[in-house]
């Protein structure tokens, strides 16, 4: 039971025979490289995949699997042009190297629902290069032409002839890689666009799925560490002795991050934590108190921001109006709360740095791993375990989670590897938050009810202020992830008169991105409003949007097969109500009509019918599966999550008091998905958009209040 | 302190009040039962002892001297325990973190109630937290397993 992943695959890459040829790894680092993409023409098949004299097709993932289905879907990307027994299909992270940059974003990085159309050209010309080196290899076995060979379910075929992949493998290493390949015409297509089930299933019901947490090394120790209850906070003094003499404990240490203590298995590491005397300096933070900077950002909402979008003359429009409408709307910090908590394994040794750990920022964790360590980023082994979980929360900028480990296993000095888990309480005390924000508007509608002035103000704190990644995505002073989903919302647009601004306050609250990001929020808001707009304008809610989409098809097409599916319009049950929303994010179009009843003062959801515009979709199960996800992932949000800090202590800590979405309150989630053509969107984020939104319209059609904050809450 | 372990007598050197969890995790090498709360919060942690479902975060492992335990890793002896061929069949994983935990909840449940109801099935499962929201499918799946037979 000791780390097979990693070691394993090492071993793999020196031993097996087949088409792997001189791979190697070098990698150019993090922001040099994010800043020059310029992906190659093609890529090098044998970072992709290796095909084994035992007629294994293994596929190298340079992306992480954390429950978004990549694990399955971009292997089908590569069979579907190699042709290849899909049941021969073996699965692994690829280690953290260049070849596996991000085509997009230049970097290793798994994130902002882009898995599979980012890869959608460079796993397919893997599959189809590999293809016409195995041809090209069989064709030279039979002294014919390749072109009159072709690959079909693991074999390379010719007149009554046929020759393994396994049997080819050796001899294709030698042919050159093609200079250009031809993909298949979607029409001819086997494999994508079928619904197809998960390859990680075996593994992941047997327990032996390795996720970071599982990870066993000979002679590792295990790390709890204790961090300041204050964000900021610094150790003024510390008595390590109760904890030294805890059972297990084989050291205690400081590092930037607070004291670790480091132990012989969790137990101890924990129980000698839990025993340490350490009298913090909590700094600036200690005043802080979330009620109090909710009441902040109102008054700055008051105030006029940088800029996000604008055009005519918002006052002016006003004024001319017939009907205007005015309201705020809140949504609180929250808690990732991925089921496996932080952690990460580090091994150093003189030359070299090992990291094991569940992670979608392969080439930060290598950067800022080089800098703890004084190595060079290629010195840094990256082995990427299975995530549980991730939803932004293992992509840190500061490689958090993982920069910690590094400093333990160095300030530990014992030599061994050393495990630093996080407990439920630390994972969710120790920030990278959704930011709370807070939204102001205001809005005119004409006699016809259509709006002809927005003014919208939104506060809330820069996910990437003082990142790597502000130079690249703030302009302006307007964060795009702060406003996305509301400065280039289609009612806004399409608005004559309008405005949106953004105010960025600074606190020292960790933020980061959370499951689809601004549009957390902006769907929330939006969503709603138009909401009120509609009755407002005395209007139909779904009529209404009709006339402000009519030039946005997509909206529309997904707005009226949930209306159609769910049935919009006809009677239902005693005691139950629909509530609409559609959302744009991350290229893809979902609408969602939620059905709700009150049952003693509770919103209870019962049936969410979802329509998914993604485009081109490779995998319809892996779409049905992240529609569904994303409903209880927004469900949890919409119904019960709220961090709360007083006296810059997090009031939250476990699931009692941090409840997610249970069992028994799933709705039945039906799924639709609309046949398209156009380039792949995104996936795995895009359904926990509407959900709120969708909900909430649903408890006003109930019951006449229109909540504008978030967890909804009746009383 | 003696443990019987998916049907192996373990011989293992823990302080008594050591969570059952971690004694399977960290000294056994058995890490298919997850941590998830530490506080009996999630379920991710379920095993069985002498056939029913617990969660080994808050059951000192001296507390199950003598009696059965089982984990995920010993939950069919030999090849697949009906719940987990529907789990396959279902598709119902995704990260795939909690799952060992519904399956050793769902097997329990099964073993008590050969042909489940949706209530016994909310009932029985919802105190295992999914994050990615597996839910349904759980459902759907645990009614397969009731087909297929609930047993190894």
């Amino acid at each position: 039971m000791s780390a097979r992943a990693g070691v394993d695959r090492r071993q793999f890459l020196k031993t097996s025979a087949g088409l792997v040829i001189g791979f190697t790894v070098a990698p150019e680092m993090g922001l040099k490289a994010l800043q020059a993409p310029a992906p190659k023409p093609l890529p090098d098949p044998n970072a992709f995949l290796r095909i084994g004299t035992d007629e294994s097709v293994t596929v190298q993932l340079a992306h992480s699997e954390m429950g978004q289905g990549i694990w399955t879907t971009l292997p089908m990307l590569v069979a579907e042009e190699l042709g290849c027994d899909w049941s021969k299909v073996r699965v692994e992270h690829a280690p953290a190297a260049p070849a596996y940059a991000h085509t997009v974003m230049g970097m290793q990085m798994t994130g902002g629902s882009t898995s599979t159309w980012s890869e959608f050209d460079r796993y397919r010309q893997a599959g189809a290069m590999a293809r016409e080196m195995l041809i090209a290899a069989a064709a030279q076995e039979w002294g014919v032409e390749p072109s009159a060979c072709r690959a079909e379910n693991g074999f390379v075929l010719q007149g009554g002839k046929k020759l393994s992949f396994g049997h080819l493998a050796a001899a294709a290493q030698k042919a050159r890689p093609p200079a250009r390949v031809e993909l298949k015409d979607p029409k001819d297509w086997k494999l994508l666009g079928k619904p197809t089930k998960r390859l990680d299933s075996p593994e992941k019901v047997t327990g032996r799925a390795q996720f970071g947490m599982d990870v066993r090394l000979p002679g590792m120790l295990t790390a709890v560490v204790a961090r300041c209850p204050v964000f900021g906070g610094r150790v003024r003094s510390l008595r390590a002795e109760k904890a030294k003499a805890v059972a297990g404990v084989k050291a205690v240490v400081e590092v930037p991050s607070g004291v670790a203590v480091v132990a012989e298995h969790f137990w101890a590491a924990k129980r000698g934590r839990d025993a340490l005397e350490i009298d913090w300096d909590p700094g600036a933070g200690a005043g802080l108190d979330t009620d109090r900077l909710r009441e902040q950002f109102r008054a700055m909402a008051a105030t006029p921001g940088a800029k996000a979008s604008s055009a005519g003359d918002v006052e002016a429009g006003m004024k001319s109006a017939a009907k205007t409408l005015e309201a705020e709307y809140e949504v609180p910090y929250l808690a990732h709360a991925t089921m496996e908590p932080m952690n990460c394994t580090v091994r150093l040794t003189p030359g070299g740095c090992e990291i094991w750990t569940g992670t979608q920022f392969q080439t930060m964790d290598q950067k800022n791993a080089a800098e703890i360590t004084g190595l060079k980023p290629e010195q840094i082994t990256i082995h990427t375990m299975f995530l549980g979980g991730g939803f932004g929360r293992r992509a840190t900028p500061g490689s958090d989670f993982v920069s910690e480990a590094v400093h333990v296993a160095k300030a530990s000095g014992v030599g061994a590897p050393v495990k630093v888990v996080w407990t439920r309480e630390d994972d969710m005390r120790g920030g990278y938050y959704r930011p709370m924000w807070l939204h102001r508007l205001r809005a005119a509608l004409s006699d016809d009810g259509r709006p002809v002035a927005w003014r919208q103000t939104i506060v809330g704190q820069s996910i990437l202020a003082g990142t790597p990644f502000e130079a690249m995505m703030v302009k302006d002073g307007v964060d795009q992830t702060s406003v996305e989903g509301a400065s280039d919302s289609p009612y806004v647009r399409g608005t004559p008169n309008h405005l949106v601004d953004l105010h960025s306050p600074r606190t020292v609250i960790p933020v980061l991105w959370w499951r689809s990001v601004g549009h957390t929020h902006t769907a929330f808001v939006m969503e709603s409003f138009v909401d009120e707009l509609a009755h407002a304008a005395a209007q139909d809610p779904l009529e209404y949007r009709r006339r402000l989409l009519k030039d946005h098809p997509r909206h529309l097409g997904t707005l009226n097969l949930a209306a159609e599916k769910a049935g919009w319009g006809e009677p239902l049950p005693d005691g139950r109500f629909r509530g609409l929303a559609v959302h744009e994010s991350f290229e893809s179009f979902v609408a969602q009509v939620a059905e709700v009843s009150i049952e003693a003062g509770r919103v209870r959801v019962h049936r969410v019918v979802c329509a998914v515009d993604c485009g081109v979709c490779a995998n319809p199960a892996g779409v049905e599966a992240q529609a569904q996800s994303g409903v209880a992932f927004g469900l949890t949000a919409a119904l019960y999550g709220e961090l709360a800090l007083k006296a810059g202590r997090v009031q939250q800590s476990n699931f009692h008091d941090y409840p997610l979405l249970r069992l028994r309150d799933m709705p039945r989630v039906e799924v639709h998905i609309v046949a398209s053509k156009a380039k792949s969107g995104g996936v795995g984020e895009v359904a926990v958009p509407p959900i709120a939104p969708a909900v909430a319209n649903a408890v006003f059609a109930a019951t006449g209040k229109r909540l504008r904050r978030l967890p909804l809450r009746l009383a | 302190m003696k443990l019987k372990v998916n049907n192996i007598e373990h011989d293992v050197a823990a302080p008594e009040d050591m969570p059952l969890l971690w004694v399977l995790r960290d000294l056994l090498g058995l890490t298919g039962t997850k941590y998830g709360c530490g506080m009996a919060q999630c379920g991710a942690c379920t095993v069985h002892v002498d056939g029913r479902p617990v969660r080994s975060c808050v059951l000192p492992a001296a507390a199950v001297r003598g009696r059965a335990v089982t984990t995920i890793e010993g939950l069919s002896a030999g090849g697949l325990h009906a719940v987990q061929r529907a789990w396959i069949e279902a598709d119902v994983v995704q990260c795939g973190y909690c799952q060992p935990g519904q399956i050793m909840a769902a097997a329990g449940l099964l073993a008590a109630r050969p042909q489940p109801s949706d209530a016994d099935i909310d009932a029985a499962l919802s105190a295992n937290l999914c994050r990615c929201g597996t839910y349904q499918r759980i459902r759907a799946a645990v009614h397969r397993a009731a087909e297929l037979g609930g047993k190894p």
